[in-house]
């Protein structure tokens, strides 16, 4: 018998026979977003499905058409920079801009992120600052992380995003820890936790997890699952049908989205929003999605599989389909994205302008912040840091 | 011989062992199909097939404590964990059970496994992709680690590891995975567990290291020569049990000795080792011995070559304690 996972809310029925049980691969399949458990608002044609329309203001959703279009800009700059060599390493988020955007529109402001890698697209919305962004990329002296991490692991606390970290899953049970403080001190608040499929497998999404039923803590778990953990596909992280099932092992109400259709996914999480806000505890949310490009400009995905799986996803591409939606209300016409990029353009390149020209950071700021205050021992070893000859090309 | 670089020559002796040994199984993250992040198991799903070159679920702990199982059984596996930075996940399943298997069970249960991991910096790659952590394995009673620096060794010692009767960490430096080349033997080879190299034979200063950094001190002992200095460069590729012969030969040579490791200086090798040194050849000693070393902060990104122990910093510890 399949778990039931709870889709009434949502006016639809799961599918509750083992035949119909989508087969543990079907994840990586774009078909599966037809699965009758599958919260979807966007229908063919320019119709929102109304049971489960979250009734997003339009200025709202132009908002999010241009976040998404200008979070894909932004990757693509990156990967080139990365390509001439100007930065590190760069991770992006191409196909799977409606499940980051989506998820992050529908916490509230008083509300607090705990990010996977791949989650640049929420700290944008929630307003960090380009300049800020790219002085991290290029682990300059203004960057706030002062050149400690490699790229893409900021950190944004005005924002309440918290640190990017690389281990996997770590963030999962950190995200649970933080909605539980606050809610023992009483503070109305909700916590997203992202993290993708293959982090389903680690020790933390199920401490995470447990801790976050047990204690109800208000925790919205979104996992995205893209199909990919670098070159394993989903069938090799779980052999259960589907991620969200796991929830329920743990006492978690969960559910699956689409997660490129971004009306759906602002739905799903705003009403674990307010579940957390009742009191109710943690959601789980499955957003089916697809990891368009690479794990990162360190992987080459044609070793592990065949373009042709790409088509079909290309089909459900959520800033296509978003478009579709609004060009018959005249919310979208052919000008509005070369008017979205020629903005973005100006502002990318004169920030990164700023942040390839600023210095790398000192020598003192590398024995800063290991403690509060250095004990002897760093003072000895930044000193002697600093008399010693530099290296080559410094 | 063909030449090879350090990934070449640990695949080719993955490919020899599995060949010679059903029992032998490769499983970790991406190691099947697409051949491991590094490369370094391509192929060997090809030839040998998922049920010996497993792709598995991302859990560094599954990944151990399923070897361990299978080593109980009988099979003779060899994990890969893709970074050393991601075994901590494991650390339980390794210090809690692998180390004190044989111990607990009075002999019974020998659980024998190698885990192979790329270790060090040197690729940009921040707090964890860079790290060294040597000791915190070296300071579990019971497991053995490895470090080679050249192609040859890589592949005799992973060998040697393989048929080892204990527990085998084997550290690959990711810096010189394909910038070290040398000619390797297309044969079955072994280089012994526990001996070090003297890879520049020296009378003034002993300097000792490993993996990555071997070629930094190298490096130094060059510049040092030109400045009338002769270096003896000790390789230690095997870090645990370490070679502790060859080590107080060198120093009851040349009287002087400097350590260099990528890992903070705090509780590094390099202390013990200094230890050791005073425990058994204090009188040889001519001069303080002294350690060059990784920063006691996290690996930085930017900073990396100022934190990493390079040729420039080796270079006035080795003249210093050589004129001491
Ligand atoms: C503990 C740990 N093990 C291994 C890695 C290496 N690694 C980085 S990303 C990744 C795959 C993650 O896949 P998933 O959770 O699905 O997230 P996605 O990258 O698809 O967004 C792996 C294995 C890591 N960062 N941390
Ligand atoms: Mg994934």
């Amino acid at each position: 018998m399949r778990p039931a996972i709870d889709t009434s809310a949502y006016g639809i029925h799961a599918s509750s026979t083992a035949s119909e049980r989508p087969a543990p691969s079907a994840a990586r399949n774009p078909h599966d977003t037809e699965a009758p458990d599958v919260v979807k608002v966007l229908r063919e044609g320019d119709t929102l499905d109304p049971t489960t329309d979250p009734r997003v203001a339009p200025a709202d959703v132009l908002r999010l058409y241009t976040a998404m279009v200008r979070l894909r800009l932004i990757d693509e700059r990156l990967t080139a920079l990365q390509r001439q060599g100007r930065v590190g390493f760069h991770i992006g988020s191409l196909g799977e801009e409606a499940s980051i955007l989506g998820s992050a529109f529908a916490m509230r402001d008083k509300d607090w992120i705990f990010p996977c890698y791949r989650e640049l697209g929420a700290a944008l919305l929630r307003g960090m600052p380009l300049q800020r962004y790219l002085d991290h990329m290029f682990g300059n002296e203004n960057d706030p992380a002062k050149g400690r991490q490699m790229p893409d692991h900021y950190s944004w606390k005005a924002g309440h995003i918290a640190s990017v970290s690389s281990p996997i899953g770590t963030q999962i049970t950190q995200a649970v820890g933080f909605a539980w403080g606050a809610k023992i001190k009483r503070d109305e608040l909700a916590v997203l936790a992202y993290f993708g499929d293959g982090a389903t497998s680690s020790n933390e999404f199920h401490n995470g997890l447990n801790f976050a039923g047990v204690f109800k803590a208000p925790v919205v778990f979104l996992c995205r699952n893209n199909g990919w953990a670098i070159s394993v596909p989903t069938e090799r992280q779980t052999g259960s049908a589907t991620f969200a099932e796991k929830g329920i092992a743990y006492g978690i109400p969960s559910v699956r989205v689409d997660g490129n259709d971004i009306l759906a996914v602002i739905k799903v999480t705003q009403d674990a929003v307010a579940r957390a806000a009742r009191g109710e505890g943690p959601t789980l949310i499955e957003a089916l999605t697809y990891r368009m490009s690479g794990h990162s400009t360190s992987d080459d995905p044609r070793a592990y599989r065949p373009e042709a799986g790409l088509e079909a996803w290309k089909e459900l591409d959520p800033i296509a389909r978003l478009r579709r939606h609004l060009a018959p209300q005249k919310l979208w016409t052919e000008a509005t994205d070369a008017a979205i990029e020629a903005e973005l353009e100006a502002e990318l390149k004169a920030a990164i302008a700023v942040a390839e020209a600023t210095r790398a950071p000192s020598l003192d700021s590398m024995f800063d912040d290991v403690f509060a205050t250095p004990p002897w021992h760093l003072v000895e070893q930044r000193e002697a840091l600093k008399k010693g000859p530099r290296p080559k090309g410094h | 011989m063909p030449q090879m670089n350090m990934v070449q020559a640990i695949n080719d002796a993955l490919r020899l062992e599995m060949r010679r040994d059903s029992r032998v199984v490769i499983l970790g993250e991406d190691v099947g199909k697409v051949g491991g992040v590094f490369r370094v198991t391509a192929g060997l799903f090809d030839e040998f097939g998922d049920d010996r070159v497993i792709d598995t679920p991302l859990s560094e702990g599954g990944i151990i404590g399923a070897a361990i199982g299978m080593a109980l059984y009988g099979l003779v596996p060899v994990p890969e964990i893709q970074f050393s930075d991601f075994i901590f996940p494991a650390y339980d399943q390794i210090v809690s059970e692998l180390a004190k298997y044989r111990y607990r069970s009075g002999g019974e249960y020998p659980a024998k496994i190698v885990i192979r991991t790329p270790v060090g910096g040197g690729i940009r790659g921040g707090h964890y992709h860079s790290q060294s952590p040597e000791s915190l394995f070296i300071h579990v009673a019971g497991l053995k680690v490895v470090c080679p620096s050249n192609p040859a060794d890589a592949k005799g010692l992973l060998l040697a590891s393989i048929r080892d009767p204990d527990p085998v960490l084997f550290f690959e430096p990711k810096r010189i995975y394909r910038a070290a080349k040398g000619e390797v033997d297309e044969g079955d080879y072994t280089v012994p567990i526990g001996k070090a190299a003297i890879a520049r034979d020296g009378k003034d200063v002993t300097v000792i290291a490993w993996g990555a950094m071997l070629y930094e001190c190298l490096e130094a002992a060059n510049q040092a020569a030109e400045q009338g200095v002769d270096v003896e460069v000790l390789d230690l590729r095997t870090l645990w049990p370490l070679d502790i012969e060859a080590i107080v030969a060198s120093v009851k040579k040349t009287g002087r000795v400097v350590v260099v490791h990528e890992a903070p200086k705090t509780c590094g090798l390099g202390g013990e080792i200094v230890a050791l040194i005073n425990e058994k050849a204090f009188l040889h000693l001519e001069a303080p011995p002294a350690r060059v070393t990784g920063f006691d902060t996290p690996f930085p990104y930017t900073l990396e070559n100022e934190y990493l122990p390079l040729a420039h910093r080796i270079l006035p510890t080795l003249l210093e304690t050589a004129r001491y």
